[in-house]
């Protein structure tokens, strides 16, 4: 299964005076299993890309595949197409609208057109792969906290079972305990279920630690389509985007300018740790 | 001089039922000491529920403590005569950029605490535009809020403030909704107010990077402050920090992993400059390269 | 799409309507509301274009901003047209089957297009030229004498101001959140009237509880900023009538005797 970006290309208002252009031909495709970290700085398209990659806005020209399939084609079922591709929006937790947490995660399989104890067995199991332990299951959604909440909302995407899932910013405004969950979360669904994974982020940090690749938008265009430690080789490009490298890839620069000869693609503390315990066992080597 | 003094505050709060008898007491600050001295620079770390928005609620006698004292000035905010010109002294900017803004123009906005205030016309635009200019956002003065990005939103809700000419404004989380650039450019501004204006800053934030260049940081969990100390010493912390579910910045915790390893690198680095300048002497003495070096 | 709405929106521009005192623009536009319904003339109607199209010109908006928000009353518009224009009885000039159009039809239907169509870009263009606070001091001002009442003038200018400053908040709200439902596989679109009814629960929950929310923090901020109601409350930028604002009296109470006296016309 892969999901296949073509020539994609989305013009706000065409005809008018406030056209403006938010994607510019993009292309690109994602096997199946990859995590695909999405960054790009705020109004560089990213929103955009991510909705039409489940048909919720049309592209002027191009198109996308699944499977090899056209999704804007006549006969294609937007709404399978939907199950397939889940999306999660920036800030989920303000979808919520049902009485109960189970309830709403039923809401999307039952739109699937499954019968009420389907769509429970499914809401059950999507709940539990976000962490939420039962006692909350017949809560209100609305007197759980912040990180329960988001986790609720995204367990309402997967409770569809979606073999690609796309989460706009999952983590934003949360707080270092809420972020870590949600990031266990989504890696362990790529890890033991292998979905794959499309993550919109603006934390290098994070890409560097769980993205096999990273697609990279910059003034409506896509700029890079890489391994993380090949986009962050263009660290000086990124910074021209309003993006930035990891803090220890800038420190492998600054060692390397220092004349220490690190691996210039060094992205995270673990690996930055290994690189300069290599520098100091060379010479207990010798 | 102290512009803010909490002393052994408590507050809770009530969950009613529907016949408003007192179902739950949420116990949000017990027995909060604290004591901000004037233009100083404060960061509050904790994680959601740890008491810090309550914290910043009663500095602005938003809410009131139910057993202790909040003094803001010497001025009690229980006093009600007092409760605007607590306000003016201790203004507050709050998470969320769009519900912060109640004019369509943002100079006007600007304007809404200095008319509340009574202030007098000519000084009301003398106070805009000097707000304006000190968050630098003047060329965004008639524009409209919903053109605005995040970040600069809240720039403006920063000057809003400005304009009434406080001593301290206590910011709730101010950078949680906003993007990178955005982020940095609220915390160039309120690092400005304090150094070049004198305005007493108590930034309330979970970002950990945020808190590296205030004069002081406050660890708060469970409605009561853990740690209170500079952020050399807190970020020495790292396993109490990670135990509170905080983390570090990435520069502090490599340094401190590398520590663990043996290196006599000193505790609670906190940006990359520091961990080069301690480093470098290290790797030419003892690294790989050392025996090239002294030849 | 929804966001099309000008309607209540302010369009900043160095003009002379922009730079009227706010209670003559509110009088203006009674002033030119009343006329429409006074006219039914030719002449009349042509009165109000000139009037309209001099307005328009001089508030420096761009005419193609002002007609979009027209896509807002399309439905009435459409509706009130046909209704006009099947409904009138007269002198049949096309008949087919149950559907008849008379000429009085077409003459009714049309003024009352042209009317719609002129209310309403009448009134957006108060709001295009006027910020929302300078329209509730102008509001608080004009109606002031109400207080002696009981009104809480104030308030309700407040109100107000603050809803329009939170509509199109709220519009790019309802767009997220139904793209958000309709990717849980939400349908809003197909089905009856009562399918289509419930489909909407999903959207309004989420809508009314993100405005109350949004409601409880501005309450908090507003109070944070020393918001204490009106009284004791100073303007930047307080009302005063200039002579700008006595030129223009003159040339309302001029505008509003012709329309006046075209009912007197005999065609």
């Amino acid at each position: 299964m892969s999901l296949k970006a073509e020539h994609l290309t989305h013009i706000y208002q065409a005809g008018t005076a406030m056209e403006s252009c938010a994607l510019r031909d993009v292309s690109f495709e994602i096997e199946d299993g990859l995590f695909v970290g999405l960054i790009g700085h705020t109004g560089s398209g990213k929103s955009t890309l991510i909705q039409h990659l489940n048909g919720l806005l049309r592209p002027s020209s191009g198109t996308v595949y699944l499977d090899g399939e056209d999704i804007f084609s006549e006969g294609c079922d937007m709404r399978k197409v939907r199950a397939r591709i889940g999306l999660v929006f920036q800030y989920p937790e303000y979808q919520l609208f049902e009485q109960d947490v189970l309830t709403d995660v039923k809401f999307g399989p039952k739109n699937m057109g499954l019968s009420d104890e389907e769509a429970e067995k499914k809401a059950i199991e999507a709940l539990k792969v976000v962490g939420l332990a039962e006692e909350y299951y017949k809560r209100s959604p609305f007197e759980l906290s912040g990180g329960q909440k988001r986790r609720v909302a995204i367990a309402g995407v997967l409770s569809m079972e979606p073999k690609v899932l796309i989460l706009d910013e999952p983590t934003a405004g949360l707080d270092p305990k809420g972020r870590d969950e949600i990031l266990g979360s989504i890696d362990r669904l790529h890890r033991e279920r292998g979905l794959t994974i499309i993550l919109v982020s603006h934390s290098m940090e994070d890409v560097a630690e769980y993205a096999d690749k990273l697609l990279v938008m910059d003034g409506s265009e896509l700029r890079y389509f890489d391994t993380p430690k090949a986009v962050f080789r263009h660290f000086k490009e990124l910074e021209h985007m309003g993006l930035a490298a990891p803090q220890i890839t800038y420190l492998a620069s600054d060692l390397r300018k220092a004349g220490f000869q690190v691996d210039q693609d060094m992205s995270t503390v673990e690996e930055a740790r290994k690189e300069i315990r290599k520098l100091f066992r060379g010479n207990d080597e010798g | 001089m102290n512009i803010i003094e909490a002393r052994q505050v408590l507050f809770e709060y009530e969950q009613r039922d529907e016949n408003d008898n007192i179902e739950e007491v949420n116990v949000a600050l017990s027995d909060m000491n604290v004591t901000i001295e004037k233009g100083s620079f404060v960061c509050i770390l904790g994680h959601n529920g740890s008491g810090k928005s309550t914290f910043a609620k009663l500095l602005n006698a938003l809410q009131l403590p139910k057993e202790g004292t909040i003094l803001i000035s010497g001025m009690d905010t229980r006093d009600e005569e007092k409760l605007l010109s607590i306000r003016k002294t201790c203004g507050m900017v709050f998470q969320n950029p769009d519900n912060q803004i109640i004019s369509n123009v943002v100079e006007e906005d600007v304007a809404f605490g200095p008319e509340n205030m009574g202030v007098e016309p000519d000084e009301i635009i003398r106070r805009v535009d000097d707000a304006l200019s000190k968050v630098g956002m003047e060329a965004y003065r008639y524009k409209s809020p919903n053109m605005l990005s995040g970040g600069q939103k809240q720039r403006v809700a920063i000057a809003g403030v400005v304009a009434m000419k406080p001593e301290c404004i206590v910011l709730d989380e101010p950078t949680a909704m906003l993007d990178p650039s955005g982020r940095r450019d609220v915390v160039r501004t309120i690092r400005e107010l304090n150094k070049k204006d004198g305005i007493t800053i108590v930034h309330i934030t979970h970002y950990m990077e945020e808190a590296v260049d205030a004069d002081r940081v406050i660890v708060m969990d469970s409605g009561k402050v853990v740690m209170d100390d500079t952020p050399r010493k807190i970020f020495s912390r790292v396993e109490e920090l990670k135990k509170l579910a905080l983390g570090v910045p990435q520069i502090t915790e490599l340094a401190y992993e590398l520590r663990k390893d043996g290196l006599p690198l000193p505790l609670g680095i906190l940006t990359r400059e520091e961990l080069m300048q301690y480093l470098v002497p290290l790797l030419r003495r003892y690294g790989k390269g050392a025996e090239r070096e002294d030849a | 799409m929804l966001r099309d709405i000008t309607i209540g929106q302010y369009y900043p521009a160095p003009s002379v309507l922009h730079r009227l005192d706010p209670r003559t623009k509110l009088a203006g536009t009674m002033l030119y509301l009343l006329s429409l319904f006074m006219t039914d003339s030719v002449v009349g109607y042509a009165i109000a274009t000139v009037f309209l199209v001099s307005s328009i010109k001089l508030s420096k908006v761009p005419f193609r901003f002002i007609v979009k928000g027209l896509k807002a009353i399309i439905i009435l518009l459409v509706l009130s047209v046909s209704f006009n224009l099947f409904l009138t009885p007269g002198e049949p000039l096309f008949e087919f089957g149950f559907i008849r159009i008379t000429i009085e039809g077409i003459k009714t239907a049309g003024f009352m297009a042209i009317r719609l169509i002129y209310l309403v870009i009448g009134s957006s263009l108060m709001t295009l030229t006027t910020t929302p606070n300078a329209l509730t001091d102008g509001l608080e001002k004009s109606l002031g004498f109400m207080k002696r009442f009981g009104v809480p003038v104030h308030e309700i200018a407040m109100m107000m101001s603050i809803a329009l400053r939170f509509i199109p908040i709220l519009v790019e709200e309802t767009d997220k959140i139904m793209k958000a439902q309709t990717a849980r596989g939400a349908d809003f679109e197909s089905g009856g009237l009562v399918k289509k009814a419930k489909a909407m629960v999903p959207l309004l929950v989420p809508l009314f509880l993100s405005a109350f929310r949004r409601a409880a923090d501005l309450a908090m901020a507003m109070e944070a900023r020393c918001y204490h109601g009106g009284e004791g409350r100073t303007r930047m930028r307080p009302l005063r009538y200039g002579c700008l604002d006595k030129k223009a009296y003159i040339i309302l109470i001029i505008y509003f005797t012709a329309m006046a006296l075209t009912n007197l016309l005999p065609w």
